[in-house]
């Protein structure tokens, strides 16, 4: 079994005022609140400082726990010594569940020799919520479960499936708690988008009693194309183009992650322009819903003119577009306002500065 | 076993019976947060409500944040708007540093 150190964890000193600790765990769960966090071990840390506050925001639990000693480390390996707890009333329930459902209220294995056990179940990531709940005829409904799914885009467009491995505690036959690997292999449907949940009725921690089991979350997350981009259901491609593609329409292959098509560009194309393969975005998930659609924009990629050859077709260019003027946009901008700014702004200063040789004189 | 999961999203329709049994929670909590405007169901006829998946999930994020870090019903539903205001600018700034990558390329290949 390994040690805990839990004035590390809150990180406070032992000497630590139950003010200081209360603060410290106050501002860690707002950190690594799961809803509030992206870090991926955000529901680890979080339960491990509830773990913490838990142990030491109640007196006689801080008590005996300081007794074990400071010499102790983080990580260490540790067994309690038989008359640890003696003179301390602390054993039994006090934070049983209340079958409220997330995250479980799996305490590490050091706590539970300690201080007892707690019941699965109960309320938010922490899983505890005071209450009795422990004796005969109690029912509560299990702890649901999360996990994030990462994805690529195209299995999206088909359907995909999963491996999910999860990490179950469980108390064997002695009482000791252990955590065996669950693997659950789970159908991805089409038409998921990224930041959606996938639920899966009943796959989450058992009931207590006659309650019935969690559900378990699937957040989908999707691994970044190296091509596609994607904004809700819709996806993007950049397409180089050539000039003379641009300018006189072509028909180009363009790939799609739901397999290739043809698509004809229109005469007189410009760089940035958007044309939309409808319905070709991210499919549906369902027959009433909307399929996404496929953009693709232009990009106009000028060939190099490295050799003479190459050059002369630019100055041929140059020639034959001679009232060409691509800076139009510019040259329409007015220039007085600015010039009219600046010529003030240089009053201005003259002026001071003319004050400024006035003064001495005065 | 393949396992068959149902996307939440927002055709996924909910009543509020689902909604208690997703949250295990009493109706009274639900209504609170109707009340609030975290959760804005759709009404039904003669007097149903009907809420998505995407409320499913606003709904047991409010519980979580009373739950877990003793806000009050108000200061969860503005973590909660926080929280997706804040998701929403992290995706948008996640796009934008994919083009910045690109036309910084750009860039490079013309100097």
């Amino acid at each position: 079994m390994e040690f805990k150190d839990y004035y590390k964890i809150m990180g406070v000193g032992r000497n630590a005022t139950q003010d200081e600790i209360k603060r410290a765990y106050r501002q860690l769960a707002r950190k690594y609140h799961p809803d509030v966090s992206k870090e991926r071990d955000a529901e680890v840390r979080f339960k491990e400082v509830g773990e913490a506050y838990e142990a030491l925001k109640d007196p006689e639990k801080r008590a005996a726990y300081d007794r074990l000693g400071a010499q102790w480390k983080n990580g260490q390996e540790f067994q309690p010594p038989p008359d640890w707890n003696e003179g301390f009333e602390f054993s039994g329930g006090g934070f049983t569940g209340q079958g409220q459902g997330h995250g479980g209220a799996e305490f590490s294995e050091f706590f539970e020799q300690l201080f007892g056990r707690a019941a699965a179940g109960g309320a938010g990531f922490t899983g505890r919520h005071h209450g009795r709940a422990s004796g005969a005829g109690f029912h509560a409904q299990g702890a649901d479960r999360h996990a994030r799914v990462l994805i690529d885009l195209e299995d999206a467009y088909h359907g995909t499936t999963r491996t999910i491995v999860l990490h179950v505690p469980e108390m064997d036959a002695g009482g000791q708690v252990t955590v065996r690997e669950q693997k659950l292999n789970v159908n991805i449907p089409q038409g998921v988008r990224a930041g959606q949940q996938i639920r899966l009725s009943g796959q989450g921690s058992p009931g207590i009693g006659q309650g019935r089991a969690g559900d378990l979350y699937l957040e989908i997350e999707f691994r970044p194309h190296a091509i596609y981009r994607v904004e809700q259901r819709d996806v993007l491609l950049d397409l180089p183009l050539a000039p003379w593609e641009a300018a006189l329409g072509a028909t180009v292959a363009v790939p799609t992650p739901g397999g290739g098509v043809e698509l004809k560009i229109p005469p007189g194309s410009a760089t940035g322009a958007k044309l939309r393969l409808k319905g070709r975005g991210i499919p549906g998930a369902k027959t009433t819903a909307v399929a996404g659609d496929f953009y693709v924009v232009l990009q106009i990629v000028l060939p190099p003119a490295t050799d003479e050859a190459g050059k002369a077709v630019y100055l041929a260019l140059a020639k034959q577009f001679g009232g060409f003027n691509p800076r139009a946009k510019l040259d329409a901008v007015p220039n007085e306002k600015p010039a009219a700014e600046m010529g003030t702004r240089q009053r201005a200063t003259e002026n001071k500065a003319a004050s400024a040789e006035h003064r001495p004189g005065a | 076993m393949r396992l068959d999961g149902v996307i939440l999203d927002e055709l996924t329709h909910l009543s509020l019976a689902d909604l208690c049994r997703a949250c295990a929670t009493h109706a009274e909590r639900i209504l609170a947060l109707v009340d609030e405007g975290i959760l804005t169901p759709e009404e039904v006829p003669p007097h149903g409500w009907r809420f998505t998946g995407q409320q499913l999930r606003r709904a047991q994020m409010a519980l979580r944040l009373q739950n877990d870090l003793g806000v009050n019903l108000a200061g969860a539903a503005l973590a909660v708007q926080l929280i997706e205001e804040r998701n929403a600018l992290r995706e948008q700034l996640q796009r934008l540093d994919v083009e910045k990558r690109r036309i910084e390329i750009e860039i490079h290949d013309f100097l």
